[in-house]
């Protein structure tokens, strides 16, 4: 096909999947229908395998939802902590 | 027990010759409970509670803590009086904590009427909030090197903010009327940064104290009735450093009562002295 800008000669790629026009004139890419929305999928699953997870509900130092929780059980010795100054 | 007797002094330990000033002032009858005995002392005496302020407080300041008014939200003082260089105020009692509030604290009443607190104005002539003097103070009589002061040479305690702030809240300053839970004790209430407010139960949290799902309940329970005090999408952006600070604190009052009474550390304390630990390995982000 021609490039429908600069009228030069479109190759066929395929790319994961994704079959894309490119001009070998003018560079410029031609995708077809649905292509675009498939591309923004494959963008989205990649972010979501590689941003850094949101925020731990707890603080950086926290110990007690790594190691040993302390509550429970054996609460009663020390929950008058609970309610003091 | 009868009043004016020599044996009343026995009452307390730390103070034994204001118990006497304070049955007296309580007036009324009644069985006496010493409800707290040390820097301050705390009497029940009937359906009153009459309470020493620490010697050496600001009077001022404390006067005009003590003359804060805020109806549904925290018990105002019946009367205010003073035993040589301490002032003492008298209260309605509350009805007493059962077993059964330690096993199911009431952390909803705690987030609601904190979020309440933090909607209202300062009041004219309300003094800052009294949270970083109580870590100060809390360190003081640990030596240099101790890791809790190490920790604590860590923390960021420059006071910030002006929004009315209780100033020492945890569960023990919840009392349940007929009338539903009151905030007491406004002896550190003033202006400051609200999140100092929700610093001690996230500094239980953090250290295993108090499990996720009771922290949910609190801080849930905050954010439902409006709390402003931290982000909802984010509350350890402005937890991190007070709940930094409370953790000293406490960490350090454990271990100074631990030593005072010749105990070892109980499991609470070592979880807090642990969590010193990590402070210190651990430099705040921002």
């Amino acid at each position: 096909m021609q490039c429908p800008k600069c009228r030069g000669n479109m190759r066929t790629f395929d790319r994961n999947g994704v079959h894309i026009e490119q001009c070998d004139n003018c560079r410029g890419i031609f995708l077809d229908y649905g292509e675009l929305e498939t591309l923004s999928r494959m963008e989205n699953q990649w972010n979501q395998q590689h941003y850094a997870p949101p925020p731990a509900p707890g603080p950086a130092w926290g110990g007690g939802h790594h190691g040993g929780h302390h509550y429970g059980h054996h609460r009663r010795s020390w929950v008058n902590a609970l309610f003091s100054s | 027990m009868s009043r004016g007797s020599s044996s009343a002094g026995r009452l307390s330990r730390v103070s034994p010759d204001l118990v006497p000033h304070l049955l007296r002032l309580a007036g009324g009858d009644g069985p006496v409970t010493v409800l707290k005995d040390t820097k301050v002392l705390v009497l029940r005496v009937g359906e009153l509670v009459v309470k020493a302020h620490p010697a050496g407080a600001d009077e001022k300041a404390l006067r005009a803590r003590l003359a804060v008014r805020l109806p549904g939200l925290m018990l105002a003082p019946l009367k205010i009086d003073r035993v040589g260089d301490r002032l003492v105020s008298v209260w309605p009692a509350g009805i007493p904590l059962t077993p059964d509030d330690l096993e199911e604290p009431p952390w909803e009443a705690g987030g609601r009427l904190l979020a309440r607190l933090h909607a209202q104005p300062v009041p004219p002539g309300l003094p800052a909030m009294g949270g970083q003097d109580r870590v100060h103070r809390a360190v003081a009589p640990l030596e240099e090197g101790h890791v809790i002061r190490q920790a604590y040479r860590t923390l960021d305690l420059a006071p910030r903010g002006n929004r009315l702030v209780h100033g020492d809240w945890h569960l023990g300053q919840l009392v349940r009327f007929p009338s539903g839970w009151l905030l007491i004790d406004p002896d550190d209430l003033g202006y400051g940064e609200q999140v100092w407010d929700l610093a001690r139960p996230a500094a239980w949290y953090a250290s295993g104290l108090v499990s996720g799902a009771e922290w949910e309940r609190f801080l849930g329970a905050y954010l439902a009735e409006g709390g402003t005090a931290v982000t909802p999408e984010d509350p350890w952006r402005e937890l991190d450093g007070p709940a930094r600070a409370l953790t000293v604190q406490l960490a350090a009052i454990a271990v100074t009562t631990a030593r005072r009474e010749g105990n070892t550390l109980d499991e609470a304390a070592e979880a807090l002295v642990s969590s010193c630990e990590r402070i210190l390995a651990t430099p705040p982000t921002s």
